[in-house]
């Protein structure tokens, strides 16, 4: 199984509608205006995604004061993988300083409207929500001097009406976890 | 060292042990690679993500319990970050353990616990 074809740098991102961990429905587009927006797929049980989780809290928190709205998805498989369940996500999100909602794509179906593959992998918007970046947080998940630098930049040039350069790099991560096809 | 194509690292993980194999004049052909692709395959094996790194059939790092799956491999580096790849460290003291094995004439192969 693989995820759809996705969505392209200038396309408009679909619309989503998901639960966060305390059942919450979240729906983008949003009430309210925001300059940028950062859509993550990301879960709990993959070492890129963990070690890329606090540079993109941190960035969270830093870009939050210029209105920037991030929104963390999970899109895993959580019969196969139960660490990647609604419970475990809760679990995590109460542990730890998250600075966005996380939320579960339980269908799949918003992973394959955006056209997901990883985790982490990160689809930056602007005001009117189209795709500007598209790719990794930074060079290496293992280095935090990094700083996310890949997605600061890219939402730096948005919130200064300006196209990222580069528009897009490699996604690096886990394979999201694709629910197997009915037979028949 | 057993691997699963869903997760990237183990181009860099065959590297890094081809290398240390190198580094303590080791042939590196003596790795065997062996990719899993059925979760029947990664029970059988006791797998807990890519990739598995066993030295006489002792894990490089403790897999502790953590559940079988096919996923990617959570690693602790030496100083505390995580990481899809072993610390390189802890890949040569494995490595050299094995070798003191043998010098003391021990080949025993380590026997992965089901269950």
């Amino acid at each position: 199984m693989s995820g759809g074809d996705g969505i392209d740098i200038g396309d408009r991102a679909p619309a989503l509608e998901l639960p966060d961990t305390e059942g919450a429905t979240v729906t983008l587009p949003a009430p309210g205006e925001a300059p940028a927006t950062v859509v993550v797929w990301t879960c709990n049980h993959c070492p890129y995604a963990l070690g890329w989780h606090d540079r993109l809290t941190a960035a969270a928190r830093e870009y939050a004061e210029r209105g920037v709205r991030f929104l963390a998805v999970n899109s895993n498989d959580a019969d196969r993988y139960p660490a990647d369940s609604p419970a475990a996500m809760a679990e995590r999100y109460d542990a730890a300083e998250w600075r966005m909602p996380y939320l579960h794509d339980a269908s799949q179906e918003v992973a394959r409207a955006y056209g997901a593959r990883t985790t982490p992998d990160l689809f930056v918007l602007d005001s009117d929500l189209r795709l500007r970046y598209r790719g990794a947080p930074d060079a290496d998940h293992q280095d935090p001097s990094e700083n996310a630098a890949w997605l600061r930049a890219a939402l730096d040039a948005v919130l200064a009406g300006e196209d990222p350069k580069p528009a897009t790099t490699e996604s690096v991560g886990c394979s999201i976890k694709w629910r197997a096809a009915p037979e028949g | 060292m057993l691997w699963w194509s869903g997760c990237p690292s183990w181009g860099s993980a065959r590297e890094l042990v081809w290398s240390e194999m190198r580094a303590l004049g080791l042939d590196p052909d003596g790795l065997e690679l062996r990719e899993l692709t059925t979760d029947a395959g990664a029970e059988a094996e006791r797998f807990v993500g890519s990739p598995t790194i066993r030295v006489d059939g002792r894990d490089v790092q403790d897999p502790g319990a953590e559940p079988v799956a096919l996923t990617c491999r959570v690693y602790r580096l030496r100083d505390g970050r995580i990481s899809a790849l072993p610390d390189p460290a802890d890949v040569r003291d494995a490595l050299r353990a094995a070798l003191e094995r043998r010098d003391r004439g021990d080949t025993t192969e380590a026997r992965q616990e089901a269950g």
